[in-house]
């Protein structure tokens, strides 16, 4: 099915030059710079005694390590899924490090965070100081294997939402974490799923109670520092009766000659009539122009609306990394609920996107839309799959699905794997699909008016990600307008 | 003696039709637009008017097969687009082009930071510009709702020639060719287009104005200084003012001959 491997090296490298920075090769991958702070290693590998070793970090209740240690021992069984149109070599899974974290005690409060980590999310545009974060959003900072600190905590405590890492989670709030853990995304879901319930080391933790508007934006920053090291998050959120919860999630990572496995898992939950909208742009480093290096971003992201009127909807902007497999769904139980999926995918040079969405329909009156806009450049390979599934159940159930693909140049390629599997006789399903061509009548009309080449790209490209952009909160459609532009950047002309 | 703002010499030119084949269009321009006249090219449907225009904003697939065109001396044909533009040339365009999705006010700012980075100007930030915008706007009696729509998205056939004005307005080209901006305006926008063309006379600056209605130059003041008939690919009658009026009363049959 493939042509050659479009990466080369392993995962967390077995190239010479691991953990030296590949600067030269993409100057334009701006979020690039390592921070040199000391930092603890759990030892190489992977066996029962890291999945321990991690577990005893934080002093886990032995239930939990017991999960781990069974998602381990299923982990050493399964196959990596194939059916996904990306190509790698094999990954040498014990040729990683599976936990690291800056070497300090944890701090207590933001005073306490080591000005060196300050300075590098302030270098990211996320400033962490309260004074001079975003107005209206609360971030947690993942710094590789551990949160290094969460804004606006006492704001969010007053209107009872609970906003913290999830070590803390488990923790504070073992009752929400035992219930809802691995409840949308069982272990065995699929081998990276299963991985990370092995291993995972922090991401967020929120719980928005019943009859609660969350009074701000919620975002989680991951940011993977050091070399060789793998990034595992699991972030688990929950919207009791009625309530809502808008969470952001971004991501970018040092440029390195080696492949680096991130493997995250997000669960939602949405209780009666609660609404989560979830956004992520995800900008990991893509590796340079011929495929060296990069994020190896293995994901797997899943919401169920489990009562009645509940709804969920992912909003993505995914630009960076070498490989993504990546396919945020819904399962709709509850009568009346929606999901909803909005993408933008961009892919150059030799990155890889096979991505998309499943929605399932198992109640009546259920609803999902898809929106999904391709942009493939340079030599990438992009796929959008996507399922729609509706029950004999869905009595009822409605579907649109609209897959927009724009080819830049002549050696990239974008495909749409669109399944639909209706059991239902009474539920309308709609599909749309377009592949097209940059149009060069735009891009005159652009340039007659003194815009250059790659300028005029962005703007039609902008033009053709609205309906995406538009979903995201208004910092956040500036910034991915803003990483739109730079992934763009050779692509044309 | 300093060279014209444009000059074309004895310029052919050939279309692709998309599909291997050529065309050839241009047979042979020749015209001089010196700075602060104002010239009308008139001809019959297909005689080639907006392919000149095309060529000379750069069109990809619109080629000079001989002769040559300058701008201020300087040949503009191996120029990009966007040089061209630099240089001063705009082009209102025949068949304004819609692109999906994308604010106009973004765009228009885009263009317009564009041109004072060039002219050496800071950026304006969104709201200053929205400012500038709103006023040139009013000054083309134009919805300000159409802000907050796509580049031509919907936009009816007089709305898309007031915003091809409104972009000559905000980038104050030194040569501008507006190819049939007055068809398909009412006889107030007609009016509007005509005075904002009026208000960007000036010495140093040049129009190619392409039209089929003498109604357009009537507004015109002051009068065009030539107007010249197109036919066949090249131009075949050059006059004052009456011409337009003599090519109402006779049509093209009577005057294309070349006197
Ligand atoms: N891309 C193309 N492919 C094929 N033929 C073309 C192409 N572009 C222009 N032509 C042809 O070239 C000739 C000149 O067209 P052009 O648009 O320049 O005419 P015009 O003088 O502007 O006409 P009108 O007054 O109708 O606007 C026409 O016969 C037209 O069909
Ligand atoms: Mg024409």
């Amino acid at each position: 099915m493939t042509n050659s491997p479009a990466n080369t090296g392993t995962v967390a490298g077995t190239v010479a030059v691991t953990g030296k920075q590949a600067a030269a090769n993409a100057p334009k991958y701006q979020w690039g710079f390592s921070t040199d702070v000391p930092t603890e290693h759990a030892p190489k590998g992977l066996d029962e005694n890291i999945v321990r070793y991690i577990s005893a970090k934080t002093n886990e209740p032995e239930w939990l390590l017991k999960w781990r240690l069974r998602a381990f021992s299923r982990w050493q069984k399964m196959r990596e899924p194939e059916w996904s149109n990306v190509n790698f070599p094999p990954i040498n899974y014990q040729d990683a490090y599976y936990y690291a974290a800056p070497k300090r005690d944890k701090p207590k409060s933001l005073d306490e965070v080591d000005p060196k980590l300050l300075e590098t999310y302030e270098k990211l545009g996320i400033p962490l100081h309260e004074r001079a974060a975003l107005a209206g959003v609360a971030v947690d900072a993942v710094f590789d294997s551990v949160s290094v600190a969460t804004t606006f905590k006492e704001t969010l405590r007053k209107a009872g939402v609970i906003f913290c890492p999830m070590s803390e989670a488990v923790r504070e709030h073992p009752e929400l974490v035992r219930k809802y853990l691995g409840s949308v995304v069982p272990p065995g879901d699929n081998k990276h799923a299963c991985l990370n319930s092995a291993v995972f080391t922090e991401g967020s933790f929120v719980y928005v109670p019943p009859d609660t508007r969350c009074p701000m934006e919620l975002s989680t920053y991951f940011r993977i520092n050091a070399a060789m090291t793998g990034q595992f998050e699991r972030t688990l959120i929950i919207a009791d009766r009625n309530s809502y919860v808008s969470y952001l999630e971004g991501c970018t990572a040092p440029m390195r000659d080696e492949h680096q496995l991130h493997a995250a898992v997000v669960e939602l939950v949405a209780l009666e009539n609660a609404e989560i909208r979830y956004a992520t742009v995800q900008n990991w480093y893509p590796g340079d122009e011929n495929g060296r290096g990069g994020i190896y971003n293995f994901v797997t992201k899943r919401g169920v609306c489990k009562e009645p009127n509940a709804r969920i909807s992912w909003t993505q902007v995914e630009t960076g990394s070498a490989i993504t497999w990546k396919y945020p769904s819904c399962i709709l139980m509850g009568e009346g609920s929606s999901g909803e999926f909005h993408s933008i995918a961009m892919t150059n040079h030799r990155q890889q996107a096979d991505t998309g969405t499943k929605m399932l329909h198992l109640a009546p009156k259920t609803r999902s839309r898809i929106i999904s806009k391709g942009i493939s450049s340079g030599r990438s390979r992009q796929s959008y799959r996507g399922l729609v599934r509706l029950s004999p159940k869905a009595k009822g159930a409605r579907n649109y699905t609209q897959c927009d693909s724009l080819i830049i140049g002549g050696e990239a390629s974008a495909s749409t794997v669109p399944y639909i599997e209706s059991a239902c006789r009474e539920a309308s399903v709609e599909h749309e699909a377009t592949t097209s061509r940059l149009p060069e009548d735009q891009l005159f009309y652009c340039r007659q008016r003194g815009l250059d080449a790659e300028t005029a790209a962005a703007l039609v490209v902008n033009g053709f990600c609205r309906e995406v952009l538009q979903k995201l909160p208004m910092e956040f459609a500036v910034e991915a307008d803003r990483l739109l532009r730079v992934s763009l950047e050779g692509a044309v002309g | 003696m300093t060279a014209p703002l444009l000059r074309l010499d004895d310029l052919r030119a050939s279309v692709s039709d998309g599909h291997g084949e050529r065309k050839q269009v241009l047979h042979g321009v020749n015209l001089t637009v010196a700075a602060g006249e104002m010239h009308v090219l008139m001809g019959p449907n297909g005689s080639g008017k907006s392919s000149l225009a095309a060529l000379l904003a750069g069109r990809e697939g619109c080629e000079a097969d001989g002769g040559a065109a300058q701008m201020d001396g300087e040949d503009i044909l191996a120029l990009a687009p966007e040089e061209r533009a630099a240089r001063g040339l705009f082009l209102a365009f025949q068949y304004p082009v819609e692109i999906a999705g994308l604010s106009l006010t973004v765009f228009l700012r885009e263009i317009y930071n564009r041109r004072r980075e060039r002219e050496g100007e800071a950026a304006l930030d969104p709201m200053s510009f929205m400012r500038v915008l709103r006023e040139e706007m009013a000054a083309l009696s134009m919805d300000p709702a159409l802000t907050r729509r796509a580049v031509n998205a919907g936009f009816s056939g007089g709305e898309k020639k007031r915003l091809e004005v409104l972009q000559m307005a905000l980038l104050r080209p030194r040569l501008a060719l507006m190819d049939e901006t007055d068809s398909g305006l009412d006889v107030d926008a007609l009016r509007i287009v005509s005075d904002a063309i009026n208000r960007h006379r000036d010495g140093g600056r040049g129009f190619l104005l392409i039209t089929h209605y003498s109604r357009l130059l009537a507004g015109l003041d002051p009068a065009p200084d030539y107007i010249h008939i197109f036919d066949g690919g090249r131009i075949v009658r050059s006059g004052g003012a009456d011409l337009a009026r003599r090519l109402e009363e006779h049509g093209y049959g009577a005057l294309s001959e070349v006197a």
